[in-house]
């Protein structure tokens, strides 16, 4: 044994067997620490903020104040920080390593947009101030417009929706709001191809419409044959998602576009998946109607643990006029907004998406990264993005079953589970035996089209080092499946912060927030 | 390029490992009439510094809340956020994590959700509350929904005192959906008007307390009329902080408490993103909108949480779903958590007590002031007063002197005929002096 001159050893002893699986006397794990909740660490009577007293409150408010506790804990500033970096230490980060959530595009997020962000001109102005003492911001949203515009070969943008979803309800809400000014309210089907994001059927059905699936074609794109004969007169629109949940471009895209249109419907196009084509192809040149784009994918605002996200929507001529308020103009004096719909110039305009003027915050990120990047740069983004899930998709066909093995993925690369079949090992084990070597898995079971689906996006963000390790990651656990090591992905995972979580019990249970009393600790059925 | 860590020669190389030529026979799948050559015209890419100079450009043309005097509110507060806050957000598995779909490496996520849960349940007086979702206004719509789902009823009413944006987003939405509604014109003191509109098709009263206008009120006899007609009671409340002062809309009946919750632990941001808070009674559960974090146990026992009773949700039943939404506010939902860990039930209600002081104060001296009326009969931390003039021109003159004095009524109802109505709002971030010099300046300005 080495020492040094004070007796302290300085190599580690050799491992005996009694200490794998050793169990600490406290439940802690080295870094991992456990944390109770915010409600058990007794600070019914602390604060961690200096406030001047108050007077009593006026009599105006008497028989309208709260009476008894609220029931809310409090924490002094350092118990704060060392609750929340405990628990932040409990997750995976896109800063940590690879994260192959197809559809979700986790891309890093640059943090001089976080900086740009926190200027006080951006973030410390209120939405109802006068517009003359916002013109910066309002000439930050004319910009933003103007490179979402150029870059989707669109004539209009609606910049408030708040996300995703939030977009897609606005574009069909113009194509319904289209519909019903040229006499077509009779309208009321809308087309979505089976492998469509969930939000997408959801967004339809909330809009009044009823949901018609399009069949797919075996090598995973529109079945334009289904598309021809399900279209006619009463189809409002069609939504469909490009380059598609499969990681697909819709090489037919065009001609939905022009079937569609011979329809007298529209195209809503899922934008979800702009950020594989960004400043290569533009949607306009196909023929889209509408489509949202999620800032926090493709523009890189950061996803924030579920959220906020941004999703504004470009429109096409033809739904351009129903936009909903606010949107900018240029007046005589600067930037100014058109507020309320049914003002000049909003005769036609559908309604209100929210309370203000959408996500500035996003909006301010998204910008940054758009000049940083500039126009050069975005079509490398695309470029790489396609290239990095190509690359995934070609070392790793031989070990695991791509769906669609023929031709080039854009930027996913989706697996089906039949190289699984007679291992005993599913989609699900495989993904949490990524948790232990290190890696958050991909998006699993779905699309819905494909059995098993792993769709995995690695983004353009990824270097060559980070997907050769992850490849070799997949290859070995790939390896360890066909060979029987069945235990390493059946009680997966061993070394996350806690194991397989019993998700049946939360929803058969439902126990949604702490209560004063305690009630029994709940225990696996 | 900064953000791209690919190298040529890796990509050459990557090119050959799959076995094509370019990146262009990647691309091949795309129409050759929709493939551009070149790049898109706009500008090439730019450095930090180049960055950085165009952004502080365009912020420095923007009159900031920190700068002087200012009293606007309506929907959205200026609050002191402790620097504790926007630190813990920005950590890196807190800023860049997705949605806790994997929850045995999301469980500080999930556990901050189940603390922001329990946090907003515990303000709102309400059983149970939501992951958060996008902010105050899209949360009442999907509030006038639910009531639709449980009630299958296709009537709402909205009082005269719910903030006009919020009507505007509600009819918008809720129309879609198929909901009628039947808004009660502008009105400082008349939450009570919605009684008499309840019928046997309506689904749910919405009521606004404290309302647009600044005014408090108790709302438990709307409740019970809401309640006697087998509707359900909506209430909204646009600022967070004077749940610390007032009675929680649990305590007043409520079926479902909805708030924009921008006022704890968000800045202003010129609108968004804000999160919105959505609470109600247990036994609707299964119609909420949004994500949900529930208590479980792992495979050892030990306690963990998981996003739960998703079978309401878009990516399980597509067309059936409750809401079609999927993103939420999660990052404003942890500030949001933080700052409330923070203030903990005294600090909250020392500062729900300071607006109100502020307030008070504000009122006092604008009451002096030649020509101005106070309108709001009780307040929290805002209220209406009515000038000599329009508020929007008067409103342009202070700026003119570095005074932000509030939001012209007219900004959020043209049509309302209140034209000469200001809304105006204090903080515990309103100084005595910023207090002073609005009443002076606009002494000046309406006696103009």
């Amino acid at each position: 044994m080495s020492m040094n001159n004070v007796g302290r050893p300085t190599r580690p002893e050799t491992a005996n067997d009694a200490a794998t699986g050793h169990e600490t006397l406290t439940g802690g794990r080295g870094l991992l620490q456990d944390e109770a909740l915010i409600f058990e660490l007794d600070g019914w009577n602390k604060t961690g903020v200096d406030l001047p007293e108050a007077a009593a409150p006026s009599d105006d408010l008497a028989g309208l104040l709260r009476s008894g506790p609220i029931g809310l804990p409090g924490l002094s500033e350092p118990e704060a920080v060392r609750h929340y970096v405990r628990l932040s230490q409990k997750n995976h980060a896109i800063d940590l390593a690879l994260y192959p959530l197809g559809s979700c595009t986790m891309k890093h997020n640059p943090r001089l947009n976080e900086k740009m962000a926190r200027l006080p001109g951006f973030s410390d102005i209120h939405p109802l101030q006068p517009q003359s003492t916002v013109q910066g911001a309002l000439q930050l949203m004319d910009r933003l417009a103007h490179w979402l515009k150029t870059l989707t070969g669109m004539p209009a943008v609606a910049l408030t929706p708040k996300a995703g979803a939030h977009g897609e309800m606005c574009g069909m809400l113009a194509i319904r709001a289209a519909h019903e000014a040229n006499g077509q309210g009779h309208r009321k089907t809308v087309l979505a191809p089976t492998s469509a994001h969930g939000t997408n059927p959801a967004t339809a059905a909330f809009v009044g419409y009823t949901v018609v699936e399009i069949a797919q074609t075996e090598d995973g794109r529109v079945d334009m044959a289904d598309l021809e004969s399900k279209l006619g007169d009463h189809v409002a629109a069609i939504m469909v998602t490009n380059p598609n949940t499969c990681g697909l471009f819709e090489r037919d895209v065009v001609e939905i576009a022009r079937l569609t249109h011979a329809a007298g419907a529209y195209f809503y196009c899922d934008g979800a998946n702009f950020n594989a084509i960004v400043g290569r192809v533009r949607p306009g040149d196909l023929g889209v109607d509408a489509m949202h784009i999620n800032l926090h994918k493709t523009f890189s605002t950061p996803h924030g643990g579920g959220g906020p996200g941004a999703g504004p929507v470009v429109l096409s001529e033809a739904l351009a006029p129903f936009a909903p308020t606010p949107w900018l103009v240029h007046g005589h004096d600067g930037f100014a907004l058109v507020e309320h719909a049914g003002e000049e110039g909003a005769e036609t305009a559908f309604g209100r998406m929210s309370a203000f003027h959408g996500q500035m915050g996003m909006y301010v990120r998204a910008y940054a990264y758009m000049l940083s990047h500039g126009a050069d740069g975005l079509r490398q983004v695309a470029e790489d993005a396609v290239l990095n899930a190509n690359y995934i998709k070609a070392r790793l066909k031989d070990v695991m079953s791509p769906a669609f093995p023929d031709g080039p993925c854009m930027h996913e690369a989706l697996f089906d589970d039949s190289w699984l079949e007679g291992t005993g090992v599913t989609t699900l084990d495989f993904a949490k035996a990524m948790i232990d070597e290190g890696f958050h898995p991909m998006t699993m079971y779905f699309p819905l089209v494909v059995h098993g689906a792993m769709l995995i996006e690695p983004t353009e963000t990824e270097s060559k080092q980070e997907l050769d390790r992850f490849i070799e990651a997949l290859r070995l656990l790939a390896g360890a499946a066909k060979t029987g090591d069945t235990e390493r992905f059946k009680g997966a995972p061993f070394h996350a912060p806690l194991r397989r979580l019993d998700e049946t019990l939360a929803a058969r249970k439902p126990r949604l927030r702490w209560k004063p009393v305690a009630a029994a600790p709940l225990a696996a059925e | 390029m900064r953000y791209l860590p690919l190298t040529p020669e890796d990509r050459v190389e990557m090119l050959g490992a799959i076995g094509v030529k370019s990146i262009d026979d990647l691309f091949i799948d795309v129409p050759a009439s929709a493939q551009r050559s070149g790049t898109v015209d706009l500008p090439p890419h730019a450095g930090e510094i180049e960055v950085e100079r165009e952004m502080a450009g365009l912020a420095r043309r923007n009159r900031a809340a920190g700068e002087g005097p200012f009293f606007c509110g309506a929907g959205a507060y200026r609050h002191h956020v402790p620097a504790t806050v926007d630190h813990i957000i920005q950590r890196s598995e807190f800023l860049t994590s997705y949605t806790p779909y994997q929850p045995e490496i999301a469980q500080g996520t999930l556990q901050v959700l189940f603390e922001f849960q329990s946090q907003v349940a515990a303000l709102t007086g309400m059983e149970v509350a939501n992951a958060s979702l996008y902010d105050g206004s899209t949360g009442a719509a999907e509030a006038v929904m639910m009531a639709q789902r449980v009630t299958r009823r296709n009537k709402a009413v909205m009082s005269g005192g719910v903030h006009p944006h919020y009507v505007e987003t509600i009819e918008t939405l809720a129309h879609a959906a198929g909901v009628m509604t039947q808004a009660m014109a502008p009105a400082i003191d008349a939450e009570d008007a919605v009684i008499a509109a309840i019928d046997a098709d309506t689904a749910c009263v919405v009521v606004q307390t404290p309302n647009v206008f600044g005014t408090v009120t108790d709302v438990t006899k709307i409740a019970e009329a809401a309640q006697a007609a087998g509707a359900l009671l909506i209430v909204v409340t646009t600022e967070a902080v004077s749940y610390g002062l007032l009675k929680s809309p649990g305590e007043m009946g409520a079926d479902i408490a909805v708030a924009e919750g921008q006022s704890i632990g968000n800045g202003l941001n010129f609108g968004g993103p804000y999160v919105g808070l959505f609470a109600c009674k247990e036994k609707f559960v299964r119609q909420m909108p949004g994500r949900l974090c529930g208590e479980t146990v792992d495979a050892d026992g030990r306690r963990g949480f998981v996003l739960t009773l998703s079978t309401r949700e878009q990516h399980i039943r597509r067309d059936k779903a409750t809401s079609n939404i999927c993103t939420n506010s999660g990052l404003c939902a942890l500030a949001f958590s933080i700052h409330m860990s923070l203030l903990g039930e005294t600090g909250l209600r020392q500062l729900a007590a300071l607006n109100h002081q502020k307030a008070l104060a504000l009122r006092d001296a604008l009451k002096a002031v030649p020509g101005v009326e106070i309108l709001t009969p009780r307040f929290f931390n805002e209220f209406a007063i009515k000038l000599p003039k329009d508020a929007a021109e008067v409103v342009e003159t202070l700026a003119g002197h570095g005074v932000i004095a509030g939001v012209p009524f007219s900004r959020l109802d043209a049509g309302a005929g209140l034209d000469d109505v200001l809304l105006v709002a204090a903080t515990e971030t309103t100084l005595d002096i910023d207090i002073t010099f609005f009443a002076k300046i606009l002494t000046k300005a309406v006696a103009q």
